[in-house]
């Protein structure tokens, strides 16, 4: 080594070694506040409990002084112009949560992305994972304004509800506050610091920012939760709204984990989705079959996170409503079989929707590799088999109709689609639909596989066994228990199917791993898709953006007319739980309104890297 | 070889030039747009297909106790046990707690208060009753709780029920009456204020226009082969005119308990007494008197029948 050569490596090493030395300092710092705000939430009675071991008189003295909840009266609410309260924060609020799920999600599945690049040394993924964070960075901005609007809108329009609230849970709020300025400085140091920290152990320290960001943004969530189940299933306050436990007990109701969950799986999910349709955007407008190919991986990989993390949510979606429904049967009965068990027939052509949209993705994905010839001939087949399956889903049970349509129909149900109403026939249904996407998904795998092991031709017969077994047991057990047995066995029966499904993708997933050893791989040409099938990229975040406006509503909605359910009550002008229709109409300002906002996001960042050639002539500006 | 070779790479490089948007078309922004807004306009189609139903919220009115007689008392319970009360939500046909609109309450309450299994400090059917509002984890009727928490039936004088004392009598006073049996709730003789949903406080129901709405609406299709309906749960009523008397057909509606038909369950609803208005009735009894499977003679009846209730 020439000795200039190991001055310079020397100085570098040295600056490197400073640097090391001031960020950590700066990441412990920031990790200590994370820990101390941690122990804070998980040891609240400490804090802010009356009945903690530290508490002093002053404090106690302060939970005696609450008061009950207030009764509303027309003097607590308040209107801008002749515009309807309730309507205006129901936009800015679901805007505000729209972009919030999508700046929360995005952070989570970029550290996992970023790790992989780490892991596989592909430096492909930490460029993709840079990229997602850009378009996640100018969302967040937004998200604050949003979040900020709505803050201001409920303190103007509903002053003495939003004093109940802060009555209950003081200080906490101001946790909330700190959290966010948290998150702002992790976000910025994570999202900027991206190249200064990105070979060697350097980027472990960059990988450790990014689950500091996630911890603290997952907190973020997990706080503002509480007010939203604090409001549908208050605890730590009695009867009156008078607050009787420590904070602890305010937030850990009985819907809080529940929640939680639900709200972090379908974050993921909806993040995916946005991303998504961010690279079918960017391919869309690709200029290079480079670029195209790029954006083609990205979409891929964004539909693969989306629909990853869209599978399990309908578990974390009946635990809260197993919890509801044991919190209160008669909550869980005005969602699921009272006045807004209608919108469940709007959630099954969304989730319809979804699942038509990431098929269609599959199958012209397919395209991209030669491979796929051997098995286009079973898509109509599945095609099919989804649209019967998608019909009889949304095929409503109740009619309501007029004495002529009674009579025209024959009956209060009609003869031929009445019994496709029922839950057996809908259980069919879904669970044809996901067996027929995880087909579909087998498919587009294999598509770029020539398998070598010796035995490939039993795995075939067996995997084919599989589906014809598990499909014609979900029809059996659909329709024999469903149809000519009583309810207990109506309802057992559907835990069979779900089971025959789960069979068909375990076995699947176990018999591809054993069957892909060895096996020749054909090259996939990124980019070959059809710009019909980029289009499902945008149809997944459309429904599932309408889709999380509607279920938003309903758990909102299930409080009827109470503010704080049971404890204080909704006496708005606003205090009916309204048509279907007009909340479509709000459902659908709301999203339209994030959709344009989105593109809007997708427009800025591309903004970011367009450069203008510089002129050949700079004309002087002085003449 | 070669030349195949060079065609089918020329023919490659076309079709990677096919995939990448020509310029001077349509802005890629203003095509994602539109597709963005026609799929939300379509998902805003169907929920304005649905049903367009309104939740409202109880709303105060008061009520004249001194106004009050027993079979509006009654009637009042009636409308609680249907409106504010919740109490359908739960007790109806569909399994979640016992039907009480179908069960006899009376003969029900004589059963549990004998019943081993029961607990409670009631002693006769008003004081059940209002046990099982107040207390309803004190007897669970057998196959209806669940473990650790006997009953999922909210306490009904608590929020977000919140009944008061003489609109708990009311319901008890309907529970009583409803069967036939003689109320032992006393009129309350205070003025309270009460709450009601604006669903009840509506304008007084009109009678249906003719027999075949009054069978509409009451769902009698749902179960019997009647007008256009092929259903075979309950007995074919299109003959019913040959084989029954009007007394008869009267009573089966009334008291469907009265004569279960050979070779059917008796699962017909005890409620069209309190529900269907007598002018109804009489149409409906004509109606079904007159179809004995001509249906000529029933169109006509039909007719006949909806110019007289005009």
């Amino acid at each position: 080594m020439s000795p200039l050569k190991s001055l310079t490596t020397a100085r570098l090493s040295t600056g490197s070694n400073q640097s090391a030395l001031i960020l950590p300092r700066a990441m412990q710092t920031l990790f200590v506040l994370f820990l101390m705000l941690s122990a804070l939430m998980l040891v609240p009675d400490l804090a802010w409990s009356s009945e903690g071991a530290i508490a002093t008189e002053a404090v106690v003295e302060d939970v005696v002084e609450h008061e009950p909840a207030p009764v509303m009266g027309p003097r607590d609410y308040r209107q801008i112009g002749s515009m309807s309260s309730r309507s205006f924060v129901w936009v800015i609020a679901q805007l505000h949560l729209f972009l919030a799920a999508f700046v929360l999600a995005v952070p989570l599945f970029v550290t996992v992305i970023e790790w992989i690049g780490v892991k596989t040394g592909d430096q492909r993924y930490d460029d993709m994972a840079h990229e997602f964070m850009k378009v996640s960075m100018t969302a967040y901005s937004l998200t604050a304004l949003f979040g900020g609007t709505l803050a201001f809108s409920l303190f103007l329009l509903y002053p003495t509800f939003m004093g109940y609230m802060m009555e209950v849970f003081g200080n906490q709020v101001m946790v909330y506050a700190l959290l966010f300025f948290l998150e702002s400085g992790v976000l910025y140091i994570y999202y900027y610091s991206w190249y200064a920290l990105r070979y060697g152990n350097k980027k472990y320290i960059h990988l450790t920012l990014g689950v500091l960001l996630n911890g603290v943004g997952t907190t973020l969530l997990f706080v503002a939760n509480a007010w939203a189940t604090f409001m549908m299933a208050p605890s730590g306050v009695d009867d009156a709204g008078v607050v009787t436990g420590g904070i602890w007990d305010i937030m850990r109701g009985p819907l809080w984990n529940p929640l939680n969950l639900h709200r972090f799986v379908a974050n993921i999910a909806f993040g995916g989705a946005i991303v998504g349709a961010y690279a079918g955007y960017k391919m869309l407008s690709a200029h290079t079959m480079a670029e195209r190919a790029h954006y083609d991986w990205m979409g891929y990989t964004s539909n693969f996170i989306a629909v990853l993390a869209f599978l399990p949510l309908p578990f974390a979606g009946y635990w809260l409503m197993a919890e509801i429904y044991a919190y209160s049967q008669q909550m869980g009965i005005t969602a699921m079989g009272g006045i807004l068990a209608w919108l469940f027939i709007v959630q099954a052509v969304l989730i319809g929707t979804i699942l038509l949209a990431a098929n269609y993705y599959l199958w012209n994905g397919m395209s991209r590799c030669a491979g796929s010839s051997r098995y286009t001939w079973l898509i109509k087949y599945i095609a099919g088999t989804l649209v019967v399956s998608f019909l009889i889903w949304v095929t409503p049970h109740t009619l309501i109709l007029s004495a002529k349509e009674i009579a025209a129909l024959g009956g209060s149900h009609h003869p031929l689609l009445g019994p496709f109403g029922i839950m057996p026939a809908k259980n069919i249904a879904v669970n044809l639909m996901l067996i027929g996407t995880f087909l579909s998904f087998q498919l587009y795998r294999r598509s770029d596989k020539v398998i070598t092991v010796p035995w490939a031709g039993f795995g075939n017969a067996l995997m084919v066994a599989i589906y014809l077994i598990a499909i014609a047991n979900v029809i059996f057990l659909g329709v024999y228990y469903g149809y000519f047995t009583n309810t207990v066995y109506k309802v057992g029966s559907s835990v069979a199917q779900v089971m025959s499904t789960l069979i068909v993708i375990i076995s699947g997933v176990v018999i591809d791993t054993m069957m892909f050893k060895g096996a020749k791989t054909l090259p996939v040409k990124w980019g070959q898709i059809s710009n019909r099938g980029v289009y499902a990229l945008f149809a997944l975040p459309i429904a599932f953006t309408w889709l999380m406006a509607l279920m938003g509503y309903v758990r909102s909605s299930v409080r009827t007319h109470w503010h704080v359910y049971t404890v204080m009550k909704d006496n708005s002008v606003d205090n009916f739980i309204p048509n279907i229709g007009h909340a479509g109409n709000m459902m659908t300002v709301a999203t339209i309104s994030f959709l344009a906002i989105v593109l809007f996001i997708f427009w800025v960042a591309s903004l970011g890297d367009t450069k203008q050639p510089k002129p050949e002539k700079i004309a002087n500006p002085a003449q | 070889m070669t030349n195949t070779a060079t065609t089918n790479k020329q023919a490659h490089t076309l079709q990677d030039a096919d995939f990448l948007t020509p310029p001077g078309k349509i802005p890629v922004i203003a095509k994602v747009l539109s597709f963005m807004v026609l799929m939300v306009l379509i998902f805003t189609g169907i929920a304005n297909l649905l049903p367009q139903v309104e939740g409202q919220a109880p709303r105060d009115i008061k009520v004249d106790l001194g106004a009050l007689t027993m079979g509006s008392y009654i009637a009042m319970g009636e409308t609680l046990f249907k409106g504010k009360g919740t109490c359908t939500l739960c007790h109806n046909n569909l399994g979640r707690a016992p039907d009480i609109l179908v069960l006899n309450m009376e003969d029900t309450a004589a059963q549990r208060l004998s019943a081993e299994a029961y607990k409670g400090e009631a002693k006769d059917s008003e004081s059940y009753f209002l046990e099982s509002m107040l207390a309803p984890s004190k007897y669970v009727v057998p196959g209806y709780g669940k473990e650790g928490d006997p009953s999922p039936m909210p306490t009904i004088d608590k929020a977000p029920i919140g009944l008061t004392a003489v609109e708990m009598g009311a319901i008890i006073a309907f529970l009583q009456a409803k069967d036939g049996g003689e109320p032992t709730v006393e009129l309350p003789t205070d003025t309270p204020e009460i709450e009601e949903t604006a669903s009840t406080t509506a304008e007084p129901a009109k009678p249906a226009a003719n027999a075949e709405e009054v069978l509409t609406k009451n769902a009698c299709t749902a179960c019997h082969a009647v007008l256009d309906s092929p259903s075979t749960i309950g007995p074919d009523l299109k003959t019913i005119g040959a084989r029954s008397s009007r007394e008869e057909i009267r009573e089966s509606i009334i008291n469907p308990a009265a004569v279960i038909a050979e070779g059917f369950p008796p699962i017909m609803p005890a409620t069209f007494a309190d529900t269907m208005m007598v002018k109804e009735l009489e149409m409906v009894v004509d109606y079904l008197l007159a179809s004995k499977g001509d249906s000529a003679k029933e169109n006509s009846l039909s007719t006949e029948t909806e110019k007289k209730g005009e």
